[in-house]
């Protein structure tokens, strides 16, 4: 879809609620996977014939595996609590991106099949037959829905439309109407590694050269291992830092610390991804199998420690399921939490003063933080509830001087979603992506205009590569965006650096 | 005669609602969740979690968050609920329980509040676009079911005087499975017609938020997943 006859919404503040505009994005949808892309998942080639059958009997199949699912179909009162928290719906205003609005798309059929009251009474509790209109709006909805949990946080019994678009993505898929962008990438994933397809020769050439750089730049020679059997930590990390920017400036910002702390690391070219888009398709065994990579390559290099790099639903995966999804994890060093985040480990260190840093090397960035959805709703660091908003701030404010929170109500668990999450991070959908981004334009440039911010920083792989392509569309250059690791490496000075003569550190 | 079809009717509607009530709380926890997915932050220990359902179940915390409007209306209006509730167990003890004695007063004025949020809610429900948008007849109804019943409730006390004394001996009646007479006053039959139909429709409604909301993963799990591996058992099939 071509981004230029997105008019981009202008809000008054970010969270200024749109009157109802009834179907306005109802043609939206993204590109249908082809069979090739279905096969590897294991899901059907196309719609199949007893398409409506199958996607009852899942259905059914999802109400008794999945309580969150089966309760939150029950329970929602309409109270309408929810109806203004969704990103997307701030931003375009058709009323069925209102939370409970995507949620009826498909408890209306939930309530025809499987309750007393829909089966008998349908006119008086909203029930419809499953039609093949119905999949089509199942289709359109539910990939305009990033699975961002905001709606999670403000309902009065926590019901999280995200569980329910996953549900709904998991129906899709079983009668084969998949998403090309996920499943495609998943596809990679297990063929290669991770979801750029970028093989084994091509990483190590691209680390390579990453060395080169630091040492051109700082005069120190720091290692970026691939592979290393042996090595104590292993660094999983979303293969958009290998390649793109700001995240490979991130990349460098690791591996700094690593190199400052002294300790022996790698990475894999068999789990050379953090990214599991497992999660986004709701299916557990897709999840399962690309986090079983992660297990393999820990045992394989022999680590002791699972180290994950900037990633929002990375992080979710990791923090909350890698446990459960390829555990136990008796085989490493269990005086550390596993898997851990980068930014624990930073701050560890920073804390432990192994880090020299000079934050006046960033005293040309005036600096927000964007908490990533998922790393905010549904994951944690350290060991006390919020450590996830409080450490990389304190990470922040240890690397730079000018540092501004946005508006209390659009950060921390009510932070505003990027607008490219959960498997909505292509160009097919990129008039979505700009309009459900406003909410969260519209505080930066809040801050912009109180503080004179010029800068964000993030730590999500979706959040920069969607933030470098919407910031533009309100007024901010592209590299306006940052990896929290850049502003580490910006300030670290290695040691047998040359603290003093080095130029300005560059911004971007 | 009147007495006879208004027991079936108890006895009917008190089976739909235990059984059908029980058999969703069986299957709510029964179903597995399989993975830990608890909004965060959340509490790290099962005492935290009890907290934390507590304030969700008493102050209604993340609604509070959320709107205040809708807390204001919806606060009130429960918590009018669990007291009128109270005070009507005066009718079916003997010897009234102390507590119920002290709350008696409060309950008489408390049929008000409840109407009061109620009738905030249903004004949301009509007037907020957003609101009245995600409405299906059946929510309006359930508003309807409710101010009638506290509409009639209130009548029978402040409007048209119902023999209270004939209708506890009735109700302590059928509680040892004795059928007697019921006074044959209309806003009485009206008052316990509808809460007949309350009772029944409860377990096939949108009232099961009420047991519901214990169950709520996002709500109800501890945030422990580094430490704990937490594995569902048609997912432990995959393992072997
Ligand atoms: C554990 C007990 C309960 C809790 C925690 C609870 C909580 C809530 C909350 C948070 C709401 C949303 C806010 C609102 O609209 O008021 C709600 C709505 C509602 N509750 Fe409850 N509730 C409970 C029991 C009950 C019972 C026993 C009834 C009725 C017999 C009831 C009837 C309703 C109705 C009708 C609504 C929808 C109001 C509307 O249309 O806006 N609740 N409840
Ligand atoms: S806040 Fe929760 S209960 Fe209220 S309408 Fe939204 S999903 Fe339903
Ligand atoms: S999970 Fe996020 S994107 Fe999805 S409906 Fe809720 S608020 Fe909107």
């Amino acid at each position: 879809m071509a981004d230029g006859d997105t008019q981009v919404p202008e809000l008054a503040f970010p969270l200024d609620i749109p009157c109802l505009k009834r179907g306005a994005m109802e043609g939206t949808k993204p590109f249908v996977a082809q069979a090739e892309h279905q096969a590897k998942l294991g899901f059907p080639g196309a719609l199949v014939p007893d398409w409506k059958d199958k996607a009852l009997a899942k259905m059914q199949e999802l109400a008794e595996k999945n309580r969150a699912f089966q309760v939150y179909l029950d329970i929602c009162v309409k109270c309408g609590a929810c109806t203004d928290k969704c990103h997307y719906f701030l931003g375009t205003g058709d009323p069925k991106n209102m939370p409970v609005a995507r949620q009826d798309l498909l408890r209306s059929v939930y309530r025809r099949y499987f309750t007393f009251a829909g089966k008998h009474f349908p006119w008086l509790v909203g029930a419809r037959d499953l039609t093949e209109d119905v999949l089509n709006e199942w289709y359109s909805y539910y990939h305009q829905c990033s699975e961002c949990r905001r709606c999670s946080v403000f309902c009065p019994y926590g019901i999280d439309t995200a569980e329910i678009t996953m549900a709904a993505r998991e129906i899709l898929d079983s009668v084969g109407v998949g998403q090309k962008y996920s499943n495609e990438i998943i596809g990679k994933v297990k063929d290669i590694g991770n979801n750029l397809g970028l093989n084994p020769k091509a990483l190590r050439a691209t680390l390579e050269d990453l060395e080169e750089d630091i040492e051109d730049d700082t005069g120190v020679s720091v290692r970026l291992p691939l592979d290393e059997k042996g090595a104590d930590i292993l660094l999983v990390t979303p293969s958009a830092d290998f390649f793109a920017e700001p995240h490979i400036e991130g990349l460098i910002g690791y591996a700094k610390v690593f190199h400052e702390a002294g300790v022996s690391w790698t990475l894999s070219s068999y789990a050379s991804e953090a990214a599991n888009f497992g999660l986004f398709i709701g299916s557990y065994e897709n999840m399962r199998e690309i986090s079983l990579r992660i297990r393999k390559a820990a045992q394989d290099l022999g680590v002791k420690r699972i180290i994950f790099g900037e990633c929002g639903h990375a992080w979710r995966v990791a923090y909350s399921f890698l446990n459960t999804l390829a555990g136990p994890w008796d085989f490493l060093d269990q005086s550390y939490p596993v898997p851990q985040h980068i930014l624990e480990f930073t701050w560890d260190e920073i804390q432990k003063g192994t880090l020299n840093l000079d934050p006046s090397r960033n005293d040309h960035i005036r600096l927000t933080y964007h908490d990533s959805c998922n790393v905010a709703r549904a994951s944690g660091m350290g060991d006390y509830p919020g450590g996830q908003f409080e450490i990389p701030r304190n990470v922040i404010r240890a690397v730079c001087n000018n540092f501004f929170d946005m508006e209390p109500d659009t950060i921390r668990e009510a932070t505003l979603c990027c607008g490219g999450g959960g498997g909505l991070l292509t160009d097919d959908l990129m008039d979505l992506r700009i309009k459900g981004s406003a909410p969260r334009m519209k505080a930066l440039q809040n801050v912009t205009e109180e503080h004179g911010v010029t800068h964000m920083a993030a730590i999500c792989a979706i959040c920069k590569t969607q933030f470098g392509k919407v910031m533009p569309k309100y007024g901010y250059e592209m590299d306006a965006i940052l990896s929290v690791h850049q502003l580490v490496s910006n300030a670290i000075i290695l040691t047998g650096q040359d603290g003093e003569d080095e130029d300005e550190a560059e911004d971007a | 005669m009147l007495g006879t079809v208004y027991a079936i009717l108890f006895y009917v509607a008190t089976l739909i609602l235990l059984i059908g009530v029980v058999r969703k709380i069986r299957i709510y926890a029964r179903v597995p969740a399989p993975l830990k997915i608890p909004t965060t932050p959340a509490p790290k220990t099962r005492g935290g979690v009890v907290l934390r359902v507590f304030r969700e179940v008493v102050f209604f915390e993340s609604l509070y968050k959320s709107n205040k409007w809708i807390w204001l209306f919806g606060w009130v209006f429960h918590m009018a609920l669990w007291l009128v509730l109270a005070r009507h167990l005066r009718y079916f003890t003997q010897p009234v329980w102390g507590w119920v004695e002290i709350v008696q007063p409060f309950g008489t004025y408390a049929g008000f509040a409840m109407l009061a949020g109620l009738a905030g809610l249903w004004a949301r429900r009509i007037l907020v676009e957003r609101i009245r948008y995600i409405s299906n007849p059946s929510d309006h109804l359930m508003l309807a079911l409710l101010m009638g019943i506290g509409a009639s409730g209130a009548m029978t006390r402040f409007v048209a005087h119902t023999d209270i004394v004939a209708v506890k001996a009735y109700m302590l009646g059928l509680m040892r499975f004795r059928v007697g007479d019921l006074p044959a006053d209309p806003t009485l039959l009206v008052h316990l017609g509808l809460v007949i139909v309350l009772m029944i429709v409860f377990p096939i409604s949108k009232l099961l938020h009420a047991p519901g909301v214990f169950f709520s993963p996002s709500r109800n799990q501890v945030d422990n997943p580094r430490e704990v591996r937490h594995v569902a058992p048609w997912a432990a099939k995959m393992e072997n």
